[in-house]
């Protein structure tokens, strides 16, 4: 993984002292808080309902053991105990104190973190996909393309104070697992015919309350042009972004009034007029990033483990591990283990401290002392050897770790929700657990398939709901909260948006509706190989529509 | 109409509550409550005193009404703000967590 070198450092402490100023002239008085907010978003502190919310960057996902274990040490000192993993791969604690923060800062300097652009209208954690570097499908390596996009937007003066908030997602596998397609910016490594590296690149995807799935304008970024033209689209929409009103600010907007052609050209024209700069990527700079990712030197093995079979064949629970959260590795004899920050009936996304230094002891003894959080709130164990799996398996289930139910209806992606949330409408961490519990992660959850239900507790749309094959969406209507439901939403290499079922669902039956249109898609299906977003491809809302509003007494309408 | 006060302290951002001597207090039943327009008008300016000295954030009114034989938040927001998450979140948690969930034995119930 990428090392800080001295300029990081010097730059990274350097904030932390300019913070610790800026804190100490806010509790004296020097500072008010209108003149302080804007110092305190600029290094990831909100003042959320509760109290105040640190989101820490984890770019692209990657931790090593160190960090990790200093997570969980700012969680128990600073915190309470625990931490939670957000859909951007980044870690918010939900309690620290303002007066705390600049050590919490400082803490995370020494182990190369910090929340430097984890708020604010400037360009925000790099994410991709958390199978990067170990995936079978995977074409390029995706993590030197995101940290060479990191270490150029950090700080970046022309950036820093967009019209909005700006995402940018790289991929580099056949399949999207990093949403490309609902970023600002979506990039897709690929290689051309003489084996050259470029970008797919999309624009203008995003989700909140006007969800678009991003344009692609161009087919083949050259690698050394890769700033130049992310620089491209970044100056025109600086330039044409709408800054008058805050929810049409995003270049989805720009893009969707634009129309397609005319932003392709717009940039294509800003980066013909630019590319001669400085901005050509040597490749030697290329070189030397690629090998702070450069794989470990791993000794293939057979690709079958007698010690996983004999496990395997006793014992039905480490059955479901496998099947569910156990993907294939590029190298022969390795696995990559998803372990699941879903347990039954459990905030999402949360892990305690004494959870977190478990997985930081799994990631030294058995993977290389790397992991990586997904966007769907879990942690990678990204270089497990097959033998090691009975091992991993019951360290994690000693720590409460090892739910089998890695993309299965339990598998939820919940927002922090009006139980944290300062924007909120609705709650939806309980949404979440009850779903869980109704489903569970054993036989039922098997039957039903690959199924991803995304909850968000406002129109902002932090938890994805609009590509959930099944999203739901908590607003507050009369005093209530509601549930509104979405179908068909995807966020993988067939992108699309969820459609609305119709009314909306109280609290209490909400997971009733649910239920009903898991067992409408099971009624329905060919047969148990049709997944729930092909079947809902293949026959459309109605008659999900008529099980949830005609036949069946779930709505409240 | 019966309302109280609420901020965030400055210093930790904990959810806190103006009590009838005009103390910020973080149990919910300990809230004052303000009905004369007179009242509320001294509240009000007692509370931007004290965020003018660096104490709290942002004070504002919470609506209350009768509730389970004692009073709470009208909206869901402010009774899960008075109260905390409605989730179980704590694992391990340092003295903070747990000083908060004994206090939470005298709030009126939701």
């Amino acid at each position: 993984m990428y090392r800080y070198d001295e300029f990081d450092f010097a730059f990274v402490s350097q904030r932390v002292d300019q913070f610790r100023d800026q804190v100490a002239r806010r509790l004296s008085g020097e500072l008010t808080e209108e003149q302080f907010r804007p110092h305190r978003l600029m290094n990831g502190l909100y003042l959320q309902l509760h109290s105040y919310m640190l989101r820490i960057a984890v770019p692209y996902g990657l931790l090593n053991a160190r960090q990790m274990r200093k997570l969980a040490d700012i969680a128990r000192k600073y915190d309470r105990g625990y931490g939670h993993f957000t859909t951007r791969q980044n870690l918010q604690f939900n309690w620290p104190a303002l007066k705390d923060t600049p050590d919490i800062l400082a803490e995370l300097a020494s182990v190369e973190m910090h929340a430097i652009q984890t708020s604010g209208n400037c360009i925000r954690n790099v994410t991709a996909d958390h199978f990067a570097g170990v995936a079978k499908d995977e074409t390029v390596d995706p993590r030197p393309y995101a940290e060479i996009l990191r270490q150029w937007s950090s700080l970046h003066p022309e950036f820093t104070f967009l019209p909005r908030k700006f995402k940018i997602a790289v991929n580099g596998a056949a399949h999207d697992r990093a949403v490309i397609q609902a970023h600002d910016i979506g990039l897709q490594a690929v290689k051309n015919a003489q084996g050259e590296v470029g970008f797919e690149v999309y624009v203008g995807g995003g989700l909140g309350r006007t969800p678009m799935i991003g344009r692609k304008i161009s087919d083949f970024v050259a690698e050394k042009d890769l700033i130049a033209y992310v620089d491209a689209i970044l100056r025109v929409y600086n330039l044409e972004g709408r800054r008058d009103n805050k929810y049409k600010a995003r270049i989805k907007i720009l893009v969707h009034e634009k129309g397609e052609s005319p932003m392709r050209e717009a940039v294509e024209k800003e980066f013909a007029a630019r590319r001669a700069e400085e901005l050509t990527l040597p490749a030697e700079e290329v070189a030397r990033i690629e090998a702070y990712f450069a794989p470990p030197p791993l000794k293939a093995h057979d690709s079958t483990s007698a010690r996983v079979e004999r496990r395997a064949s006793r014992d039905a629970r480490f059955r479901d591990f496998l099947a569910t959260n156990v993907a294939a590795h590029k190298v022969s004899g390795y696995s990559i283990v998803t372990v699941s920050l879903k347990p039954i009936g459990k905030p999402p996304g949360d892990a305690s401290a004494d959870q977190m230094d478990a997985l930081a002891d799994l990631a030294e003894d058995y993977s290389q002392d790397e992991m990586r959080v997904s966007h769907e709130q879990n942690i990678i164990l990204p270089y497990v050897a097959l033998d090691d799996l009975p091992a991993v398996y019951d360290r994690l289930s000693s720590v409460g770790l090892s739910t089998p139910n890695a993309g299965l209806v339990s598998d939820i992606i919940a927002c922090p929700g009006l139980d944290y949330c300062a924007l909120a409408t609705a709650r939806s961490i309980p949404v979440a657990e009850r779903i869980s519990e109704r489903f569970g992660d054993g036989a039922r959850a098997r039957d039903i398939g690959p199924l991803k239900i995304k909850i968000s507790g406002c129109i902002n749309a932090c938890g994805h709901h609009h590509v959930g094959h099944i999203g739901i969406l908590g607003l507050e209507r009369a005093g209530e909260e509601t549930y509104q439901i979405t179908l068909g939403g995807s966020g993988d290499e067939t992108a699309s948006i969820g459609q609305i079922t119709g009314p909306g669902f109280s609290s209490e039956k909400v997971v009733d509706a649910i239920e009903t249109i898991v067992d409408t898609y099971k009624g329905l299906r060919t047969d148990a190989n049709e997944e729930f977003l092909a079947a809902f491809r293949r026959v459309g809302m109605q008659p999900f529509k008529e099980a949830l509003y005609e036949r069946s007494a779930g709505s409240d309408i | 109409m019966a309302e109280i006060v609420t901020a965030n302290r400055l210093g930790d951002g904990i959810v806190v509550f103006l009590d009838a001597q005009g103390r910020w207090v973080e149990p919910f039943a300990q809230a004052a409550m303000f009905a004369d327009e007179s009242a509320k008008a001294a509240a009000m300016a007692a509370a931007k005193l004290s965020e003018a000295r660096n104490e709290v954030v942002d004070p504002y009114w919470v609506e209350v009404v009768a509730r389970g034989g004692g009073f709470a938040p009208k909206s869901l927001r402010e009774s899960i703000r008075a109260h905390g998450p409605t989730i179980q979140f704590t694992f391990s948690g340092p003295a903070r967590g747990a000083e908060r969930s004994a206090q939470e034995g005298v709030h009126v119930p939701l």
